[in-house]
């Protein structure tokens, strides 16, 4: 068995490089920077000084502050609603599309296939001032003139990721629901239970850590989002993302830009452990 | 499921309560309406997309292979596809037989790991790896962008290796070696044919990944554009709108294919 252990040399060392190399070791490095006290472009022959005078410009200026928690306000409710239209289309793949579910899996898959950019461009152009809801309103007269709180705006934002997310989400929701086990709804239809308790009270715990990584696979990337507010935003519709992107570009102050990652980072995953807290203490409960 | 149950009303809500197939329906429209908008839109003289549509033309599509700096990214995007849906798909077929077959010290380790790109936001990533490449003094290329798509396609790789290594009868190993075998060859011989579909599977799904990417990629990429750079550098630019629609038009065919495949394979159980 002796070369079989040896194996391990090129089966497991190279993933761990890897992402020691491009993942961890960047995280590490990023978290070194948000402590420098620069305020621009790092030149990295500079001797390394450590301050906290990023992260103080990061907790006390509300305006930051105030786009944090809207960032997570829309990415919570884009994951809440994609996750809630999802968990209908899991259901009826699971249970009731029968022998066609494979044809009706395709069918959600091929719009998440789709250029995540073209179906936001998608969006940009139906809800424009010259759009097509717009043009089509004008058309049959329901308005003369084109209204224009559609596009540039929060609401677009967040309508327009919740439609790129919902195939997703659907996805973690139809693999747990595939697993729930049919004898457990037999038999609480065998001990008198009706159609709605069953589903509460089988369906609905089984699927639920389904739903839940649906949940926070939407959140995660949400949160961090930069490309679309950017498309569909304007400026009003910008994301924590967005102050991200600036520093690393046309405002170039990478330390701070470090920071606001940072803190970004650390306030999500913390949310997501909390979160996971409160329902596995409900689970228990009930 | 049991006469009883259907009997009673399927396995969740009586079927006359809620409208199960009409609300998926109604949700597939709302998904494929947009996406059929532009498809549309691709073919329309106009280049606003406004009501009623006016003419019909291929001029777009024509316009498409005339413009040699789109075609280059599209070639650009499909070089870093392949260098990234390669490197995760090698990089995550160690760590599903790693963990599936061994027990070592990291082992869970590698895991976590190997999962936790998920949960790192796409800016984090882009950015840390951005300041990696400006520290270690190595010039932003298409390869830097290959490297950061192999560590957000890596998760997915995982899942679907890991799943299918589960399912492997561990005698066909055994009998290998014991044939005398190196276990090398067993791998070689042995292991990836079994895991054909699968690896094929993974490969395809980063490859996607790793091909409408841009949140990373913009990050990342030197002077060379991948297809989403572009498509995102052109967008404010109204009248390249539909040569960028036509273009997106005639990948979506190709990556929707990919994705069918994919998923083919991925759904075989030998």
């Amino acid at each position: 068995m002796l070369g079989r252990r040896g194996a391990l040399r090129y089966l497991a060392v190279p993933p761990y490089a890897w992402l020691g190399l491009f993942f961890v070791l960047p995280l590490v490095l990023v978290i070194a920077i948000s402590l420098r006290p620069e305020t621009g472009p790092i030149d990295f022959d500079d001797p390394w000084q450590l301050s906290l005078m990023q992260y103080q410009i990061v907790l006390e200026t509300p305006a930051y502050l105030r786009l944090l928690g809207i960032s997570i306000l829309m990415a919570a409710t884009v994951a809440a609603t994609a996750t809630l239209l999802a968990f209908p289309v899991a259901y009826f793949l699971t249970f009731r599309a029968r022998e066609r579910a494979t044809f009706y899996l395709v069918l959600l898959l091929i719009p998440f296939a789709t250029s995540y950019l073209l179906r936001v461009m998608a969006w940009r152009l139906m809800l424009g001032q010259e759009g097509a809801i717009n043009s089509f309103l004008q058309f049959v007269g329901l308005t003369s003139e084109p209204l224009d709180l559609l596009l540039y705006s929060r609401a677009a934002v967040v309508l327009t990721l919740i439609y790129v997310w919902i195939p997703f989400a659907a996805l973690p929701i139809y693999a747990a629901m595939q697993r729930i086990d049919r004898g457990h709804l037999e038999a609480a239809a065998d001990l008198g239970a009706g159609p709605w308790s069953r589903f509460m009270r089988v369906t609905v715990p089984l699927a639920l850590p389904g739903a839940l990584a649906a949940f926070f696979m939407v959140f995660i990337p949400t949160v961090g989002e930069y490309v679309t507010p950017s498309l569909v935003g304007g400026t009003e519709g910008i994301m924590y993302g967005n102050l991200i992107q600036d520093f690393f570009t046309s405002a170039a102050n990478w330390a701070l830009g470090s920071a606001f990652s940072v803190f970004m980072l650390v306030v999500t995953l913390v949310l997501v452990v909390v979160a996971l807290r409160l329902v596995d203490v409900r689970r228990v409960a009930t | 499921m049991t006469a009883a149950v259907r009997r009673r009303g399927g396995a969740g809500i009586g079927r006359t309560r809620v409208p199960l197939r009409a609300t998926y329906l109604a949700i597939l429209v709302l998904l494929y309406f947009p996406i059929g908008l532009l498809f549309v839109f691709s073919f329309s003289e106009n280049t606003l997309l406004t009501f009623p549509m006016e003419g019909f033309t291929l001029d777009w599509y024509r316009e498409v292979f005339e413009d040699d700096a789109l075609l280059e990214s599209a070639r650009n995007s499909l070089i870093v596809g392949v260098l990234a849906a390669t490197g995760a798909t090698l990089l995550g077929f160690g760590v599903s037989v790693a963990v599936v077959r061994f027990r070592f010290r990291g082992r869970t380790g590698l895991v976590a790991l190997a999962g936790l790109p998920l949960v790192v936001p796409f800016i984090v990533l882009g950015v840390s790896l951005f300041l990696l490449f400006i520290f270690v003094d190595v010039p932003r290329s298409l390869v830097t962008v290959a490297i950061g798509h192999t560590v957000v396609a890596i998760p997915f790789a995982t899942l679907i290796l890991l799943a299918r290594m589960g399912g492997l009868d561990q005698n066909l190993e055994d009998a290998a070696m014991d044939l005398g075998a190196t276990y090398r060859t067993t791998l070689r011989r042995v292991v990836v044919p079994l895991m054909g579909p699968s690896l094929l599977s993974a490969w395809l799904t980063c490859f996607i990944v790793s091909f409408d990417e841009v949140a990373i990629a913009i990050f990342l990429a030197g002077g060379d554009p991948t297809f989403p750079i572009f498509l995102y550098g052109q967008l404010r630019f109204a009248q390249r709108l539909p040569v960028l629609i036509a273009m997106a038009v005639l990948l979506m065919i190709g990556t929707v294919t990919l994705c069918l495949i994919a998923f083919r394979l991925g759904r075989r159980r030998v």
